[in-house]
C-alpha cells in the first residue's frame, strides 16, 4: 500500500516538474522544475523496488542502489545548470 | 497499519503541496526554499518506503546541497539585476499545458497501478550472493560489487560535472579561486554554526562511510555531509575556497576514479572481468574503494556548489 501511495505521488510529481518547466520562464525556476520532475521518476522507481521486497529485505535493493546514483548525477547535472545560467547571465550584464 | 496509511496520507499531500507552491510561488526565492523543505519530506517517504541509504542521500544531496545551491544561484543572478526578457506564458497556453501534463501524470499512475503482480525482484539473487562480498548492507553490495559499473561511470560523471563547471570560468578566471568571494560572517547563527558543526560532521561522516558496509550509509552519504562541513566555513567567510589549478586538489578529484579503475583491471588480470574481486578479497577490497572514493566525491560536490572562478576585478 505505502508503495502504490508514493508510486502515485511521483506520477503527480512528474506532472507538476513538467508543467513547471514548461510554463515557468525564470531559468533557475524551469531548473527546480526539472528536479521536481526527476524526484517524480525516482519515486516511481521506488515504488517498483517497494514491491520488489523479499528475501528479508525491506524493498529490491537493485533499483534502491540505482536510484541512489541517479540522486548524485542529477545532483551533478543541475550544478552545471545553475553554473550554465548564471554565466549567461554575467554575460548579458556585461553586454 | 491504519496509523501508518495516515503517516503516509499525510506525507503524500505534505509533497504535493511543497510541489506545487514551489511551481507556482512567483518569487525565486521562495521556490528554492520550499524546495528544501519538498526535498526534506522526499526524504521521509524514502525512509517509508523502506530505502533507507536513498532517504540518507535525499536528505543530504537533494534537499541539502541541492537547497544550498539553488539559494545561492538565486542571490547571485538577483546580484546581476538581469529582467527576464521573455513574456509570462498566456492564461490559455498555461491551460492547455496544464491539460497535457494532467494526462501524462494520469498516464504514469494507472502504470503505477496496473504494474504486474507478483511484482518481478532480483532481491532474492542479491540474498543469495551478498555472502561473496562479505558485506552487510545489501545496497553497498548492488553499488560495489554486483552493478559496480554503474557506480564507476557515477563517480566519473561527477568528476566530468567538475570539468564542466570549471570550463564555464569567465575570461582570466581560470585557475583561480573556485566561487565567488565570500565576506567574513562574523556574528548570527552561520558564524556559530560554521564554528561549531564541522568536527562533529566529519566525525558523523566517517561513521556513516564506516557502517554503510553493513547498515545504511556509504560514500555518497559520507561525502555529502563532508561537502556540507566544508562549505558552511566557507559561505562564513572562514575557510577560502581552493584555488581550481591546485595539484592536490586535483590529485584528490581523480584519485577515487583512478583506484576504482586500477582495482578493476587488476580484476581483469586475477579473475578474467573487469570489476571482479578476487574471492576473500572483495571486502578489504570495497573498503579501499570507499575510502579514497568518498574523499574525491566530497571534494568534488563541494566544487560543484562553488561554482566557476570568478573573473579577476
Amino acid at each position: 500500500m505505502t508503495g502504490t501511495i508514493f508510486g502515485l505521488v511521483g506520477a503527480a510529481l512528474i506532472g507538476i516538474g513538467l508543467f513547471g518547466m514548461l510554463v515557468r520562464r525564470d531559468a533557475l525556476l524551469r531548473i527546480l522544475s526539472f528536479n521536481l520532475l526527476g524526484g517524480g521518476v525516482f519515486l516511481v522507481f521506488g515504488a517498483v523496488a517497494r514491491r520488489g521486497a523479499g528475501a528479508g529485505f525491506g524493498g529490491d535493493p537493485v533499483p534502491q542502489a540505482i536510484i541512489l546514483t541517479g540522486i548524485v548525477v542529477a545532483f551533478a547535472a543541475t550544478t552545471l545548470a545553475v553554473a550554465l545560467v548564471l554565466r549567461l547571465a554575467a554575460a548579458k550584464d556585461r553586454a | 497499519m491504519i496509523l501508518g496509511l495516515v503517516a503516509d496520507g499525510l506525507l503524500a499531500a505534505g509533497i504535493l503541496a511543497l510541489a506545487l507552491a514551489c511551481v507556482a510561488t512567483r518569487r525565486a526565492f521562495a521556490s528554492a526554499a520550499l524546495f528544501i523543505a519538498y526535498g526534506l519530506l522526499l526524504a521521509l517517504a524514502w525512509a517509508r518506503l523502506g530505502a533507507s541509504d536513498v532517504a540518507l542521500t535525499e536528505a543530504s544531496i537533494g534537499a541539502g546541497l541541492s537547497g544550498v545551491l539553488l539559494l545561492g544561484g538565486v542571490r547571485r543572478l538577483a546580484g546581476l539585476a538581469e529582467p527576464s526578457p521573455d513574456a509570462e506564458t498566456g492564461p490559455l497556453l498555461t491551460v492547455l499545458i496544464g491539460i497535457g501534463c494532467a494526462a501524462v501524470a494520469l498516464a504514469i499512475g494507472a502504470a503505477v497501478l496496473l504494474l504486474p503482480d507478483p511484482a518481478p525482484s532480483l532481491a532474492p539473487q542479491v540474498a543469495a550472493n551478498l555472502a561473496t562480498t562479505d558485506l552487510g548492507n545489501p545496497v553497498t553490495g548492488v553499488l560495489m560489487s554486483f552493478r559496480a559499473l554503474d557506480t564507476l561511470l557515477e563517480s566519473a560523471v561527477v568528476l566530468l560535472a567538475v570539468v564542466c563547471v570549471w570550463a564555464l570560468a569567465p575570461e582570466g578566471g581560470w585557475g583561480g579561486v573556485a566561487g565567488p568571494r565570500q565576506p567574513i560572517v562574523r556574528d548570527g547563527p552561520l558564524a556559530l554554526l560554521a564554528r561549531v558543526l564541522p568536527p562533529l560532521g566529519i566525525v558523523i561522516a566517517i561513521h556513516i562511510l564506516w557502517v554503510g558496509a553493513d547498515a545504511p550509509g556509504g560514500k555518497f552519504q559520507a561525502a555529502a555531509v563532508l561537502a556540507a562541513m566544508w562549505l558552511m566555513p566557507w559561505m562564513a567567510g572562514l575557510a577560502p575556497a581552493p584555488r581550481i589549478d591546485a595539484r592536490w586538489l586535483r590529485l584528490v578529484l581523480a584519485a577515487g576514479p583512478a583506484l576504482f579503475i586500477l582495482i578493476g583491471l587488476g580484476g581483469a588480470l586475477a579473475e578474467g572481468a573487469f570489476l571482479a574481486y578476487p574471492p576473500g578479497w572483495a571486502k578489504p577490497l570495497i573498503l579501499a574503494i570507499e575510502i579514497v572514493l568518498t574523499a574525491s566525491i566530497a571534494v568534488a560536490l563541494a566544487l560543484l556548489v562553488m561554482g566557476p572562478p570568478e573573473p579577476p576585478r
